[in-house]
């Protein structure tokens, strides 16, 4: 393989990569406050996708269906926790897990039921998809665009995070959440907080999806989902950065795989769960994570 | 200040607490004492509803009996838990910045008094709250419930685990902040908390057993053979 094909193929695993990233976010987000792996997360991002769809199909602008996309997709979330999770957080946590899976089922089905199984065409605006070359690699301005939106986005979540007293209600709730009672918190309304941002990132990751294959359905959430779960635990879960971190490499690794063995590449969604496995095996606090019943973020 | 009438903890099939009566008047430290294991904590819990119960609390006039705990604590009714619980992954000024979570306008200015009054704090205020000594973090617990400016703290074991000497100093703090609000105190360090209290409630098995003056339980019989050492 030459060097500008392993260029191309670099760039279209950071682009891969920041899709799981973004999801991977709400996974350990969530993770880090309930101790819930949110198997409902993967459906959030392909709500996000479908209102941005929609948005635009209704007349909406791109950009305009797209804030659509995001706050709806947040508000989404942010039900979830409110109807479903929030009246079991005295319950058994296997209650919660079985939850999320029902919450899954819920909107993959109900997404069926209103608007069909049928993939629909995802027209993201010509200046996002437009293809340029340096030299002899040719890509679509979106590949550079999405890592760095992607980029800019863990700044901010980071900034809030380790710079505003909600973030540090975040940090301090996934560590004790009775002690953060005591501080005159409502513990709640921080989760809620978690919920919304966790679920506005997925629908940023839903939407770049549909951009990078274009075309949507209700059960798109299904199987990026579970890799951006296995990146989470990669990179620690519980750990925003090690989300991050996570995210890219599982990206790059099924670029480069499939660029490098094309022959594996019906086994590209595999190589994910390998890793999933591989983790498990030899460092279950995945790469930035740390001992559960200490500190997390 | 703060009445507790009939008050019961129930986990599961044990009864923790078994309808205690209690009350804290202003300007009084009162100290509840009691073995490992008698419902002092529970008691304390339950009292800002961390664990379910029954009975009735009233704090400042109002019934706090199902008041959600974040409101209690907005209220002005503190507690120190048990453990001090520090925030051991955030940093100290953080641990006091959550304590200040609704003072925003005054965190600064509070900041500088605890950092005044506890000045090893000051040193370590970008450190993480976990490579606090056992002293130190109960300072900062102490500290962090008092940028919530509260009109009443509660205080559970503070000496719990701590040097004689770390022990003399945090109850020499308890005894200056005694002057500005009432405040109720846990100890298994009978003898100490008598010492500094005006009343005292001794509870066995989830039941008081015996209140008087605090003065008049450090000459009691009973007392001095069960919890003073003789």
């Amino acid at each position: 393989m030459d060097m500008q094909i392993f260029l191309q193929q670099l760039i279209n695993g950071a682009s891969l990569g920041s899709m799981y990233a973004l999801i991977a976010i709400g996974y350990t987000m969530v993770y880090g406050v309930l101790r819930l792996i949110n198997f409902a997360h993967g459906d959030i991002m392909m709500v996000g996708a479908f209102l941005t769809y929609f948005g635009m199909e209704s007349g909406l602008s791109f950009e305009l269906a797209a804030l659509l996309g995001i706050i709806g997709a947040a508000i989404v979330g942010i039900l979830t926790d409110r109807i479903a999770y929030r009246p079991l957080r005295d319950a058994p946590k296997i209650s919660l897990l079985i939850t999320a899976i029902g919450i899954s089922f819920f909107l993959e089905n109900l997404f069926t039921v209103l608007f069909g199984a049928t993939p629909k065409a995802f027209k993201a605006p010509e200046y996002i998809t437009k293809v340029f070359h340096i030299g002899e690699i040719y890509l679509p301005i979106s590949v550079i665009i999405i890592p760095t939106i992607t980029l800019i986005i863990l700044a901010i979540v980071l900034y809030i995070l380790y710079k505003t007293k909600y973030g540090m209600a975040i940090r301090a709730l996934a560590f004790d959440i009775k002690t953060v009672k005591l501080m005159g918190i409502d513990a709640d309304k921080i989760i809620m907080i978690v919920f919304m941002i966790g679920s506005a990132l997925a629908a940023i990751g839903g939407i770049f999806y549909a951009i990078s294959y274009p075309s949507i359905d209700p059960l798109m959430g299904v199987i990026v989902g579970l890799k951006a779960f296995a990146a989470a635990v990669l990179g620690g879960i519980g750990s925003v950065t090690g989300a991050v971190i996570g995210g890219f490499i599982l990206g790059f690794t099924e670029i480069l795989v499939v660029a490098l063995f094309p022959e594996l590449g019906g086994y590209k969604d595999a190589f994910a769960f390998f890793f999933l496995i591989l983790v498990l095996l030899f460092k279950p606090t995945g790469i930035m994570g740390q001992d559960l019943e200490r500190g997390r973020f | 200040m703060l009445k507790v009438k009939n008050l019961v903890v129930k986990y599961g099939v044990i009864n923790a607490v078994r309808g205690i009566d209690l009350e804290v008047k202003k300007g009084e430290i009162v100290t509840l004492i009691g073995a490992n294991g008698a419902g002092k904590t529970s008691t304390l819990n339950a009292i800002v509803n961390l664990v379910k119960k029954s009975g009735y609390v009233e704090f400042n006039g109002v019934d706090i009996s199902k008041t959600k705990t974040h409101q209690i604590v907005q209220m002005g009714l503190s507690l120190v838990p048990e453990g001090r619980r520090i925030f051991i992954n955030l940093t100290v000024e953080e641990n006091l910045r959550m304590g200040a979570f609704n003072n925003d306008d005054k965190f600064e200015e509070l900041k500088e008094q605890m950092y005044n009054r506890f000045p090893r704090l000051k040193d370590k205020r970008n450190q993480l709250g976990g490579t606090l000594s056992g002293g130190e973090q109960q300072m900062l617990a102490i500290a962090r419930a008092l940028m919530g400016t509260p009109k009443m703290l509660m205080l559970d074991e503070p000496s719990l685990g701590l040097a004689p000497k770390i022990i003399g100093e945090v109850f020499d703090i308890i005894i200056e902040l005694s002057k500005t609000i009432p405040i109720l105190l846990v100890e298994q360090n009978a003898f100490a908390a008598l010492k500094i209290a005006d009343y005292g409630y001794v509870l066995e098995n989830g039941q008081i057993t015996l209140q008087d003056k605090a003065s008049n339980l450090l000459g009691n019989d009973e007392v001095r053979a069960k919890y003073l050492g003789g």
